[in-house]
């Protein structure tokens, strides 16, 4: 394996993902990353002189909907999906700016 | 001897667009309904759903950067802004990093130098974040995602302007084209037009930029102009100690006239930017280019031009008239109904204006209509009502934008025409007030300015001062 990740990468990957992970978890996360980046070294020995980079696998564009009201109030299921509620707002641990 | 600084300002606008809908579902954008009314699996980021661009939120980016000299990225496509937020649904915000839908404009302001160009960089298309809101009872936060997925265009400046006053013109040619184009109301207070001022300063002659911060939380143009001489003052000050100012975000409180840095997160920063599969490239052809090109409407230039053919107003008038978009159509339906541009003309400058600053609000908050408007100047007109009586008319119209005719007529505030009527009024002042018809008599011409006043007062206001003259003058050279 080429690519060797380092503690502190892979801690601060979790910290972006915002993922606990053990130390065995943190191993193994190293080692599949790693694997991930030797792929990608794989694809750079690829010669892309003059090929444009590709986002969408498929040739389709301009998928557009009108600018017309559709959705009534589906607040009762949203809601359903709060982790609690007050006042029909889902209620979070305190968020500080 | 102090060192002369100088301050470098660029602006990050976030306008709120006028659509029905939000930008990648059916959900209805109106402001103000029940907490997670206007919700949907798509813009609550529910796993599976799909988002599909609303249309018109790509015709509004197009036409405000036609309007600011942008180039049109005729490719362009979005991505996403990872960050975890509880505002934020779905631990990602869709935006255009790569290839943002306008590039390269320009906007011309006018400063105690002249005329000025504050470069534009770039204005790309995205989603609105929901709502928090902090409850002290409970200590957490309560989220309402009724906004999250209202389309917004952020307008990119480079940093090109020097000083509170340029920022504040700038905005205020912005916010005019968008009105103009009607791809937004532009409200500060409501935060439809918000902007984030990302500050530096440097020695006067420097080549290079100093440390910049930005500042957030700015909902009023007097905020913004708080912000900027608080900022710079500190950051001066810090450069005089021998410190150095840190790249941060810092919230201005506009009450405590200070602003305080943000707590950053250390890994803030790092958004891991990439191409949103679900959603396909957009392609904007030169026709359809060309289409939103002449379908642009008449701006503030080519208005005041045609106003001064057309209208035969002052350029006095013209110039405050189109620096809003409501007031100038107000004054156009109005005209078309009644036919006499001055006295509309009048109406607005001179009592629309005096409500509007005494009730601290903007053009755009007037909701009396043009028919009403119309109406009470054709009452004044006819004489049906004296100028004294109309003002107080229009006082109750521009708080409930009631219909004049009707209201005249229920309160009876009808001008008393019928010269009988008002003759034996005028005879029983007269006879009321024999000093002062002597004093008229002795050449006291201003008596008879006494006399009219306590013909009016007997009539209520409800005569037609001219008349009470012609009356008076009459009994009085008897």
């Amino acid at each position: 394996m080429a690519n060797v990740i380092s503690d502190e990468t892979i801690d601060y990957v979790g910290i972006l993902a915002k993922l606990d992970l053990s130390a065995e978890q943190k191993e193994q996360a190293k080692k599949d990353m790693g694997r991930m980046l030797d792929y990608i070294d794989k694809l750079n020995e690829l010669d892309t002189e003059g090929v444009e980079p590709m986002s969408h696998v498929f040739p389709v564009s301009n998928v557009f909907r009108e600018d017309v009201v559709t959705n009534g109030d589906d607040s009762a299921n949203t809601i359903q999906n709060a982790p609690e509620e007050k006042d029909g707002m889902f209620m979070v641990p305190r968020t500080v700016e | 001897m102090a060192k002369e600084y100088e301050t470098v300002i660029g602006l990050e606008v976030h306008v709120e667009l006028a659509t029905k809908t939000k930008i990648f579902c059916g959900c209805s954008t109106e402001f103000g309904g029940a907490p997670n009314t206007h919700t949907c699996p798509v813009c609550t980021g529910m796993p599976g759903s799909l988002p599909v661009l609303n249309k018109q939120v790509v015709e509004y980016a197009i036409a405000v950067g036609l309007a600011t000299n942008c180039s049109i990225t005729q490719y362009c496509k979005f991505d996403r802004k990872n960050y975890f937020y509880p505002d934020n649904p779905q631990n990602y915000q869709i935006s255009q990093l790569y290839l943002p839908i306008c590039k390269n404009g320009s906007v011309e302001i006018e400063t105690a130098e002249g005329k000025k160009q504050v470069r534009i960089h770039e204005i790309h298309m995205e989603e609105d974040a929901g709502k928090l809101i902090h409850d002290e009872w409970e200590d957490c936060s309560l989220v309402d995602y009724n906004r999250s997925g209202v389309p917004l265009i952020e307008i990119v400046s480079e940093p090109d302007m020097r000083s509170a006053e340029e920022v504040i013109a700038y905005l205020e040619k912005l916010r005019l084209i968008i009105q103009y184009l009607g791809a937004s109301d532009c409200k500060l207070q409501e935060g439809s037009m918000r902007a984030d001022v990302n500050l530096s300063v440097r020695e006067k002659g420097a080549k290079e930029f100093g440390t910049r911060t930005e500042m957030k939380n700015l909902n009023s143009f007097k905020a913004i102009a708080r912000a900027i001489e608080g900022e710079r003052i500190r950051q001066i000050d810090l450069l005089e100690e021998g410190k150095q100012v840190i790249q941060e975000t810092r919230r201005w409180d506009d009450n405590k006239e200070y602003s305080y840095a943000m707590r950053s997160k250390e890994d803030a920063q790092d958004y891991r930017y990439f191409p949103d599969p679900d959603l396909v490239p957009i392609q904007i052809s030169d026709e359809w280019l060309a289409k939103i090109r002449d379908n642009q409407p008449e701006f503030r230039t080519e208005k005041m031009k045609r106003y001064k053919e057309e209208y035969e107003i002052p350029d006095y008038d013209i110039d405050i008239i189109t620096n809003s978009k409501h007031l100038a159509d107000l004054f156009e339906a109005t005209v078309a109904i009644c036919k006499q541009p001055k006295k509309v003309s009048n109406w607005l400058m001179v009592e629309t204006m005096r409500l509007l600053k005494e009730q601290d609000m903007e053009p755009e908050d007037i909701r009396f209509s043009p028919e009403n408007l119309a109406k009470l100047i054709l009452l004044t007109d006819s004489k049906a009502i004296n100028s004294t009586v109309a003002k107080e008319v229009f006082e109750v119209m521009f708080d409930k934008d009631m219909d004049p005719e009707a209201y005249v007529e229920e309160k009876g505030l009808k001008t008393v025409n019928d010269e009988g009527a008002l003759r034996k009024t005028v005879e029983e002042v007269v006879a009321a007030n024999p000093q002062s018809v002597e004093d008229y008599h002795n050449g006291k011409q201003k008596a008879i300015g006494f006399l009219v006043g306590q013909t009016m007062k007997a009539m209520q206001g409800k005569a037609d001062p001219a008349m009470v003259n012609k009356l008076l003058k009459e009994l009085l050279e008897d």
